[in-house]
C-alpha cells in the first residue's frame, strides 16, 4: 500500500523542457493509465520516479519519502520499462535470482509458473530472447516482484494478442489478489480503458487530465448531423473537436447532455476513451 | 432525439446486464452459486472495482445475495424480479427506437401492427 506524489516536477534537457511543473498524486491500490503522444513526457515521468534521472526541480515523493537516492523509497517501486535490467548473458534463471536479491518480497515461485504459463523456458539466455518474448520476461519480473507499486512502461511492446490478452488476465488476476498502485504507460488506450480505473494524460510536457475513466468518459459525448444544425447546436458548448465529411458534421462535446435540448435530427454517441485522448491531444 | 448508447453502456452496466441473461436463460439458476468478482474481472478484461460496481447494483437489487467467505449466488425470486424490471425498460429500449426508425422509413401505424403480428404467428 503506496503512494506517490509527483511535485511540481520540472525536467529540463538541454533546450528540451520534457516536464513543465506537474503535480500528479497517485493513490494506493488504484491502476492508473498514463497516457500522452510521442514524446510527451510518460518515460521521463516514470524515470523520475525511479531515480534513474534527477528532476531540475520539484520533487517525487514515496509514501511521503523523498526517492532521491533513498534506497528505502525506491524499493517498493519496480518498473518495468525499455532499458534491460541484466547483462545480456545471464540466463533467465539467473536473472530471476538476483531479482530475489533486489527485491526481497520478489515471490520466485509464481515467476517460475509464469515463466511456465507464457512458454518461456528458464535455461534461455537473456540475448537470445525476441522482442516479443523480452517483454514477457520483464512483465514475469514486474509481476512477481512483489512490490506495493509497479510501474509498466509500453508492456505489449511486440506482444502478439494471445500474449497480450494473458497478460492483462494476469496483471488483474495479480492485483486482485495483492492489491497494489500499478501505472500503466501505454499508446494501446483501447486495450487498457476497462483495465485501469483512473486515467492521467500529459500533453506537451503538462498534466492535462486526471480522473477516474468514468467520470471522463460520462463527461463527454458527440453528437453529428448536418453540418449547419451541428454548428447551431455547438455555440454555447465546449467543443474539443470536429470531424466533417462533406455536410456531414461531427462535435466532441465535453458537458453533461441537456436531453430536452438536442434537436430531433441530430445524433448523440458516447465517447470512448480513444476518441476522447485523441480530441484532447491533437495539437 | 436519438441517443444511441446501448453499444456503449458503461462497463459495470453491461456486467450486471450479462448476470441477468445468464439468470434469465438457466445458467446461473435461483441458489447457485455465480463466479467470483475476481474471476469476472479476470475473464472479461476490465478493473475488479468496475466489477464489483456491476455486482452491487443487482446485490442493492436483491437479485444476488453474498454469503461471506463463500461467495455469490443467485436469489430466490431472481428471475422473477428481473423480469418484472426488464418489462419497464421494454418500452424505452425496444418500442420507442422502433418507432423512431419507423418514422424515418415512413411506415404507418396499420403497418407496423401488422408487422408485430406476422412476426406473432411465424
Amino acid at each position: 500500500m503506496s503512494t506517490i506524489q509527483v511535485k511540481n516536477i520540472t525536467m529540463q534537457f538541454k533546450e528540451v523542457i520534457a516536464l513543465n511543473d506537474v503535480t500528479i498524486t497517485f493513490d494506493e491500490n488504484k491502476i492508473y493509465g498514463l497516457l500522452g503522444r510521442n514524446g510527451a513526457g510518460k518515460s521521463t515521468l516514470l524515470n523520475l520516479m525511479t531515480n534513474k534521472i534527477f528532476p531540475t526541480s520539484g520533487e517525487i515523493l514515496v509514501d511521503g519519502e523523498n526517492v532521491l537516492e533513498n534506497d528505502n523509497a525506491l524499493g517498493k517501486i519496480f518498473c518495468m520499462c525499455d532499458k534491460d535490467l541484466y547483462p545480456k548473458e545471464y540466463s533467465v534463471k539467473k536473472a530471476i535470482k538476483w531479482s530475489k536479491e533486489f527485491y526481497p518480497d520478489f515471490d520466485t515461485e509464481y515467476a517460475y509458473k509464469l515463466c511456465e504459463k507464457f512458454q518461456l523456458s528458464p535455461k534461455k539466455k537473456l540475448k537470445g530472447l525476441s522482442t516479443g518474448y523480452n517483454s514477457i520476461f520483464k512483465i514475469i519480473l514486474a509481476l512477481a516482484a512483489n512490490t506495493p507499486i509497479v510501474l509498466f512502461d509500453e508492456p505489449v511492446l511486440g506482444l502478439d494478442a494471445n500474449h497480450r490478452d494473458m497478460f492483462y488476465k494476469e496483471l488483474i488476476n495479480n492485483y486482485s489478489e495483492n492489491p497494489r498502485t500499478i501505472i500503466i504507460s501505454t499508446h494501446l488506450i483501447e486495450e487498457v480503458s476497462d483495465v485501469i480505473e483512473d486515467v492521467v494524460i500529459i500533453k506537451d510536457g503538462k498534466k492535462i487530465v486526471q480522473d477516474s475513466v468514468e467520470n471522463i468518459l460520462s463527461r463527454g459525448y458527440s453528437i453529428s448531423g448536418s453540418a449547419q444544425k451541428i454548428d447551431e447546436f455547438i455555440k454555447d458548448k465546449e467543443v474539443i473537436g470536429v470531424d466533417t465529411l462533406g455536410a456531414f458534421k461531427t462535435a466532441h462535446i465535453m458537458g453533461s447532455i441537456d436531453k430536452s435540448g438536442i434537436p430531433d435530427d441530430l445524433e448523440v454517441t458516447k465517447l470512448d476513451l480513444q476518441k476522447l485522448f485523441i480530441q484532447l491531444t491533437n495539437a | 432525439m436519438n441517443i444511441n448508447f446501448e453499444t456503449e453502456r458503461p462497463i459495470y452496466l453491461e456486467l450486471s446486464d450479462w448476470i441477468e441473461d445468464n439468470i434469465l436463460s438457466q445458467v446461473f439458476l435461483e441458489e447457485m452459486q455465480i463466479p467470483s468478482t475476481t474471476e469476472l474481472s479476470v475473464n472479461f478484461k476490465i478493473n475488479p472495482a468496475t466489477a464489483l460496481k456491476g455486482i452491487n447494483i443487482l446485490v442493492d437489487q436483491g437479485i444476488i445475495y453474498k454469503k461471506r467467505g463463500v461467495g455469490m449466488f443467485v436469489s430466490e425470486g431472481a428471475v422473477q424480479k428481473i423480469r418484472g424490471k426488464r418489462k419497464e425498460e421494454f418500452c424505452e429500449a425496444y418500442i420507442n427506437s422502433l418507432l423512431n426508425e419507423a418514422k424515418k422509413l415512413n411506415i404507418s401505424k396499420a403497418e407496423i401492427i401488422e408487422m408485430i403480428q406476422r412476426g406473432f404467428d411465424k
